[in-house]
């Protein structure tokens, strides 16, 4: 399960008259294990915030957060690493590493997890397969298109069958049959039982794939359900 | 254009992120340097051994007047003490230094006068004595000779052996803090190394910690990598050090043996210890080129988060 409970995010603005820049304000929602949600909202709503605080990218300024059944507040840097094994993260930049292949940035996330190598291969190379990309194991990000890159990145996500998926943007850069090929691939895992939350401005997306939502306004929840 | 996959044992592609080609150079002039001060080291004890062992085992005695008797009738006074001291238990020889080799000993302060028996004064006959093992007590010993020609004197090499013992204590504890220090700066080296491929690959360190990545799976990355640069830093200057130590060693043998300078073979001209240098050079290279990574990505992982 997901739980925030009266979260608050407060950015410090070094040089500006303001002392603290409240990006998240008293969110407060669950979502049950094996759930689903859209995240929407306008430009700077807070929804990367969001997403941020579930990957354990950033701490919150006040509330608390449960993720898979932990309170955040209590992992320590071990406990911390290890819970981010669990979470699979589409990146609206990608973040795919620049010196490695597709196939080695795909691969990551079984080799944190001590997974055979040969148990790797098949699933790396079934993976890439999967998402359109048999013929570029061996490429570099620089070498590959965006959507390209985009499908690295969604495969990297979700080859380890995280427990949850969160995806920022993750149809920005895809065609409408690679959208739908990649929601088909996060429904199944959905299915499966990982829980996910979607953040997106497609609104088209959203109605073709109906689910419940969290909208954001200003750093505010406006809508859950 | 193909790539190849990451190696199994760069499983999560970071070993590369330390440049290679200055570090074990770096390290290799440093173990040249700790090869230099252990083999000073070592020479240092050696002499004061080979020293110590002659000190320590060496007494003189000067008997003044020594022809005259000590009795009427009795033996002459230097002729009773060499009768005591060869009846002391634990001397091994007391002489009677000859005439000639006490003038030529005293020729600098003397003059000719030493030997042309112009002297206004009679010589002390000088007896040297040699001990197994620890010398007899030079007091006790003084006072027992004393007792049988008055004004006897017995001069051991203890007090010399134990300035001698100060020294090489000195010349040791000097020699290990220029190891100290020769070890501390190829640290440093292997962290200022570590520290550059950590900058160069911030970004990728900080995708692989989102993750899930464990600081050990990071540090144990460059740590391995930095091991085996260091390690052949070390082998290397280990090598090149043996050379210079074997002909340095043959140069100083007949310091500590009896043997003419330049006439050992190389084989007996090192102790064993210094040549298993390079082997001892390239485990503590390996050693501190890890200790220095594991701390350094380890440090710098913590302000990164």
């Amino acid at each position: 399960m997901i739980s925030f409970s009266h979260v608050g995010l407060n950015y410090r603005r070094a040089g500006s008259g303001v002392a603290n820049a409240v990006a998240l304000d008293d969110v407060d929602f669950e979502i049950p294990e094996g759930g689903f949600r859209w995240l929407t909202g306008p430009s700077g709503a807070g929804k990367t915030s969001l997403l941020k605080l579930m990957y354990l990218a950033i701490t919150p300024s006040s509330g608390r957060i449960d993720l898979l059944d932990t309170d955040t507040s209590r992992l320590d840097r071990r406990g911390t690493a290890l819970l981010r094994r669990r979470i699979g993260v589409v990146y609206q930049d990608f973040r795919l590493l620049r010196h490695l292949t597709a196939y080695d940035n795909v691969a990551l996330p079984l080799r944190l997890a001590r997974r055979k190598e040969v148990q790797v291969r098949a699933d790396v190379s079934e993976l890439l397969r999967w998402v359109g990309l048999a013929g570029r194991l061996d490429h570099r990000p620089e070498e590959l298109s965006g959507g390209e890159q985009q499908r690295v990145a969604i495969a990297r996500a979700v080859i380890a069958r995280p427990s949850l998926l969160l995806a920022d943007e993750p149809t920005g850069n895809l065609d409408d049959d690679q959208a739908e090929r990649l929601m088909h691939l996060i429904r199944s895992l959905n299915r499966l039982g990982t829980t996910v939350i979607v953040a997106t401005h497609n609104q088209g997306l959203v109605a073709r794939h109906p689910a419940p939502v969290l909208e954001l306004h200003d750093g505010r929840l406006t809508r859950h359900g | 254009m193909a790539k190849r996959h990451a190696s199994r044992a760069d499983r999560i592609g970071l070993r590369a992120a330390m440049a290679d080609r200055l570090l074990p150079f770096m390290v290799a002039a440093m173990s040249f340097l700790a090869a230099l001060g252990l083999a000073g080291s070592i020479a240092a004890g050696a002499l004061a051994t080979h020293w110590l062992s002659g000190a320590q085992g060496l007494m003189t005695i000067e008997v003044p007047t020594p022809s005259q008797p000590i009795a009427a009738n009795g033996p002459l006074r230097q002729d009773a003490i060499l009768t005591l001291l060869q009846a002391t238990p634990g001397l091994t020889d007391a002489h009677l230094m000859s005439k000639t080799a006490l003038a030529v000993l005293l020729k600098p302060w003397l003059g000719a006068a030493a030997s042309d028996g112009t002297l206004p004064i009679a010589l002390p006959a000088v007896i040297v004595v040699h001990s197994s093992g620890k010398a007899p007590d030079a007091a006790a010993l003084g006072v027992k000779l004393a007792s049988v020609a008055p004004g006897t004197l017995v001069d051991s090499g203890a007090r010399w052996a134990e300035r001698l013992a100060a020294l090489t204590t000195s010349l040791r504890a000097s020699a290990a803090a220029v190891l100290l220090i020769v070890a501390l700066v190829a640290a440093s080296v292997v962290a200022v190394a570590v520290r550059a491929g950590l900058s160069q690959r911030r970004e990728a360190i900080e995708i692989i910690h989102g993750l899930g990545a464990l600081d050990s799976d990071i540090a144990n990355q460059f740590a391995l990598r930095a091991m085996r640069l260091a390690a052949t830093g070390g082998l290397l200057g280990g090598l090149v050090a043996l050379p210079v130590l074997a002909w340095l060693g043959i140069l100083s043998a007949s310091f500590v043996t009896n043997a003419p300078a330049g006439g050992n073979s190389l084989i007996a001209a090192l102790p064993p210890l210094l040549w298993a240098s390079p082997v001892i050079f390239t485990l503590a290279t390996a050693l501190i080129g890890w200790l220095a990574a594991q701390i350094t990505v380890r440090g710098w992982l913590k302000r990164l988060a």
